[in-house]
């Protein structure tokens, strides 16, 4: 069984967001973390490895800089990690980076593809069933459990009020929520092992079946109008007073407000 | 493609257990402001199986024309067919912009129909107005007027992008739910239905529903609510929460939660507010033991009057508190609970 794990290199938006003067953000002065969705995927990919002895193979897109993520996606135990990166493919929207990746994978044995469901920077959730439209293979997103039965896959899949459970023929795609599992952590032999492997680097030229038209900044149908940093509404009052005083304060205020 | 081609607003009118679901509503009516602007009409696409009789309810929110794709495939909510539901209906009837909610079947349909049908798709969008791309005239490039531009917060909610899609049609975005809103409904107002079906033929991208669990939750809908009571990781406990109860018995609210309660197994994932969670804005949130981290604020920073409750005075939530109290939830909202209630009686005489 062959499984491919999409991942991303992220900032990590919870460890304190830095911003330039100009107040756009400072993604180098920020930390960068596995994608947590996409950590969760992979370790549900782990797990079958553990279980089925599955092959994983670990894609990324993004600068060189990414292969630091493929390296960190090996250490906790997957057995291939493949780069791709070229600066034609830069601008993409989830259109042309989910052309991209399919163009990546078309090159690539597998019976399950599993993206996380949505990364933190850009929290769209669209390039995984994106990428199974590409393929032409079905899509289960937001899976809160995955089990093999024969060549088929039986994922829950969680929705506001309910959960389905659903059955699908391999080869689909998958996405993954962090809910799904608690991802186990590098050990110090699998990243001495890491860094001892190849990783494949592919460019434009290595993607199967895509146009130049759907690449890259080019290609993308959605275009950036403008970009600004957020206006909050300003803090109001802080007090600090004993319980029964700070008691009297909020019932002052909201009787002010005539919500009581 | 020819963009001139494209017309009219549509819209997706989700229904689940043959229930039109809030957003359906508010598409309708931001979708009104939109045609307005374009000088067009709103089209509500309706997609289930046995669902002609909430042609009417669309009707009297707004809606001018309704598609109906009635099928027994369409029954409960599979990726595939719907794909091929709202694909057939764009190829077929060619709209200008097509806008979904961002719910967990929104988010999972639209990025599979823009994909099909090779358009862009913004997602989460929490504005949405007609205007020109470029915003400003650009030297060399052609300034396209009538354009829908799609506003959404990225970066965990710490910027915000305005996006356009001035090359291929249908412009399709993914609509927060609870932001926009919906017309006061007008009894009697009909809409044109007409019905479609594009034929449903089983494939292996229908996936097999071998079983539909309903959370057995009686509670309600968070994003309804007038007061939320809103706990974090600094209530302790489960059981703790019961502090949170009294308090919104009292007040007359409900209780809803941070990311954090619903990882560590508190409280089920329908009560939590935030990025991942809903997007509330009630008139009174109560923030209690909840820190204020970016992806919780995102979801309830639009509340009317926001009251923090928290030990740690450096907790970010009192950035955007109206009222911030720095003190210990133990004893202040036992203590908050009795005033009210005393107020409450005192009022009632």
């Amino acid at each position: 069984m062959k499984v491919v794990v999409c991942i991303k290199q992220v900032p990590d938006t919870k460890g304190g967001v830095k911003f330039k003067p100009d107040g756009t953000l400072d993604r180098a002065a920020m930390l960068t973390i596995m994608n947590p969705d996409d950590k969760a995927g992979l370790e549900a990919a782990l797990r079958l490895k553990d279980q089925y002895g599955a092959e994983v193979t670990v894609v990324t897109m993004g600068l060189p800089k990414a292969e630091e993520v493929l390296r960190e996606a090996m250490a906790m135990g997957a057995d291939n990690g493949v780069l791709v990166t070229d600066r034609v493919l830069g601008g993409a929207d989830t259109w042309a980076t989910s052309q991209t990746i399919a163009g990546a994978i078309r090159n690539l044995e597998y019976d399950l593809i599993i993206t996380g469901r949505q990364a933190i920077d850009g929290d769209t959730a669209q390039v995984g069933p994106q990428i199974s439209e590409h393929l032409g293979i079905p899509v289960i997103s937001y899976a809160q459990d995955i089990k093999i039965d024969g060549d088929s896959v039986i994922v829950q899949r969680q929705f506001d009020d309910r959960y389905h459970i659903l059955k699908a023929k391999m080869p689909c795609l998958i996405t993954a929520l962090s809910e799904l599992n608690q991802p186990r952590y590098m050990t110090p032999g699998g990243i001495f092992d890491a860094y001892q492997k190849e990783i494949t680097v592919w460019g434009r030229n290595d993607l199967k079946d895509v146009l130049d038209s759907n690449l890259g900044l080019k290609g993308s149908p959605t275009q950036i109008a403008k970009a600004s940093d957020k206006v909050r509404k300003g803090a109001g009052e802080k007090v600090v007073l004993d319980p029964a005083e700070s008691v009297d304060y909020i019932v002052g205020k909201l009787t002010e407000k005539h919500v009581l | 493609m020819s963009l001139a081609e494209y017309k009219g607003v549509y819209v997706f009118a989700q229904q689940v257990d043959n229930e039109v679901s809030s957003i359906a509503l508010e598409l309708i009516g931001k979708g009104k402001d939109l045609a307005k602007d374009l000088g067009t009409t709103v089209t509500a696409v309706l997609v289930g199986s046995g669902v002609k009789n909430l042609t009417d309810v669309l009707g009297e929110y707004g809606a001018d024309k309704v598609i109906v794709v009635d099928d027994p495939e369409l029954k409960e909510y599979r990726t595939e067919p719907y794909t091929h539901a709202l694909a057939s209906v764009i190829e077929t009837y060619k709209p200008d912009i097509f806008l979904i909610g961002a719910t967990a079947i929104g988010r999972d349909l639209g990025p599979r129909v823009c994909a099909r049908v090779h358009t862009g798709l913004t997602a989460d969008c929490t504005q949405l107005d007609i205007g020109d791309f470029p915003l400003v005239p650009t030297p060399g490039k052609e300034q396209k007027h009538g354009q829908l531009l799609m506003t959404r917060p990225a970066f965990g909610g710490n910027t915000i992008a305005t996006i356009a899609c001035p090359d291929f049609r249908p412009q399709m975005a993914t609509v927060r739910p609870g932001v926009m809103q919906k017309l006061p409904r007008e009894a009697g107002r009909k809409a044109e239905v007409e019905e479609f079906n594009p034929g449903f033929v089983s494939n292996e991208k229908y996936v097999e529903i071998m079983e539909v669990v309903k959370a057995v939750s009686n509670v309600a809908d968070i994003m309804d609510a007038k007061i939320l009571v809103s706990g974090g990781r600094g209530v302790g406990s489960p059981e703790n929460f019961k502090i949170l109860d009294e308090l919104a018995e009292a007040i007359g609210g409900t209780v809803s939660c941070s990311r954090a309660v619903v990882d560590a197994g508190w409280k089920p994932k329908d009560l939590q507010v935030g990025q991942t969670g809903k997007t509330v804005r009630p008139h009174v949130y109560f923030a209690i033991g909840i820190s204020g981290a970016i992806q919780h604020v995102a979801g309830m920073e639009e509340s009317d009057i926001i009251v923090a409750i928290n030990k740690d005075e450096t907790a970010p939530i009192f950035d955007v508190a109206d009222y911030g109290v720095v003190g210990d939830l133990n004893k202040i909202v036992p203590i908050l609970t009795q005033k009210i209630k005393e107020a409450k009686a005192a009022a009632d005489k």
